[in-house]
């Protein structure tokens, strides 16, 4: 094992580049630096300038997600010792726009996020709870994989769908509403079919599948899309023979 | 954040790139699914061809004799042979991917991935021997 390897890190300074460009580093290389440790040993050690995010280090926040050797990584899990001799290139998530050198700027995916209403829908959200809602193991299970999603926008980085257009939702968006369609507690999911049966929402999805492929969480959006277009499909094929019939978005 | 503030969409010292047009020839995933997406028109040919043999069963024997012989000329037996290759590669595929859209439940037990799967390649073995009988079995 080397005792360094070389980081090659894009830089974009918004005030003076108009593209980003590259600068290379040589960072410890021991067994259990990750990607993240190179960059916080440049930012304390060899330069203060360098604009990256992260927060946990253990693959909960979500904040460290980057393209490394072009693959959407969560740094914090991306071993150095991976990719020995090196170099290893660090870019900024593609498919969104770039703040400054590894920032990129998630604003719509945000927007996106929210239109989608992920959160319990009740009926009853007025009335005062009396008791807790109750689930069973097997409808915990229903939506507990979706659930684990932690917005790292992997998924994003990794959809050509979304890179070629913009107005699609997106993987996690849909999954993350998908998560909330199957929880026995939601009863929201008529609401949300408005937003997600749209073209830019599932019929948007092409199934690539690198959404899957590249979560780190195993959350399987491409999965939750493919579902849902079952889903809205066979509701639409029912309120087209019963259009008196109540929908029930589920 | 509030979404009637539309400003930051076009930030002018934001980095943008669009994707290269060749985007589907970074990664073999990608062409993958840009190959599948194609095997559609290998499809269609199929449909294409299906008819005309049904048109020239329909006009009598000389003209399906005809038809038969079109198709032993080595051009189309080779379009027909790469139109073969993309109809494997589109149903495997797409049969690898059928549980990913299908979750079935048989009472409380979901049914694992591998059974759908091999549920799928189960009924096309047993249709593609349905009609290989029909084609060389039946009318002799």
């Amino acid at each position: 094992m080397p005792e360094t390897i070389q980081l090659q890190v894009a830089r974009y300074s918004p005030e003076r580049d108009t593209a980003p460009s590259f600068q290379s580093f040589e960072v410890p290389c021991p067994n259990d630096w990750t990607v993240l440790d190179g960059l916080n040993h440049i930012k304390d050690k060899l330069d203060g300038s360098l604009a990256y995010r992260w927060s946990c280090r253990m693959g909960i926040c979500g904040s460290c997600g980057m393209m490394v050797n072009g693959e959407p990584k969560l740094t914090c899990g991306t071993f150095l010792s991976a990719y020995v001799p090196g170099p290893v290139r660090v870019e900024p998530l593609v498919n969104f726009p770039v703040v400054r050198d590894l920032v990129v700027e998630v604003s719509d995916f945000m927007r996106k996020l929210r239109s989608v209403k992920p959160w319990l829908i009740r009926d009853d959200a007025d009335a005062a709870a009396t008791e807790e809602y109750r689930q069973t193991p097997a409808q915990l299970d229903a939506y507990r994989q979706y659930s684990m999603c932690i917005n790292c926008l992997l998924c994003y980085a990794a959809c050509p769908v979304y890179g070629l257009d913009p107005l699609f939702a997106g993987p996690a968006a849909i999954a993350l509403a998908q998560r909330y369609n199957l929880d026995s507690r939601d009863q929201g999911a008529a609401q949300r079919m408005t937003v997600l049966s749209s073209h830019e929402a599932i019929w948007g999805c092409t199934f690539v599948g690198e959404c899957t492929e590249v979560c780190p969480k195993h959350v399987d959006p491409a999965g939750a899309i493919q579902r849902y277009k079952l889903a809205a499909a066979s509701e639409w094929f029912k309120h087209f023979l019963m259009p008196w019939g109540k929908s029930e978005g589920k | 954040m509030n979404a009637s503030k539309p400003f930051t969409e076009f930030h002018p010292r934001w980095f943008r790139q669009r994707p290269s047009t060749y985007w589907w020839l970074w990664k073999w995933a990608y062409l993958r699914f840009v190959l599948r997406e194609l095997s559609s028109l290998a499809v269609a040919w199929c449909v294409v061809l299906t008819l005309l043999q049904a048109r020239a069963l329909a006009a009598g024997a000389a003209p399906y004799a005809d038809l038969q012989d079109w198709l032993r000329t080595p051009w189309v037996a080779l379009l027909n042979a790469v139109c073969l290759s993309f109809l494997m590669f589109h149903s495997i595929t797409w049969f690898q991917l059928a549980p990913r859209a299908m979750v079935v439940r048989l009472g409380g037990w979901r049914v694992p991935d591998a059974l759908i799967i091999a549920g799928n390649f189960a009924a096309w073995f047993a249709a593609s021997a349905a009609v290989a009988w029909l084609a060389l079995g039946a009318g002799r």
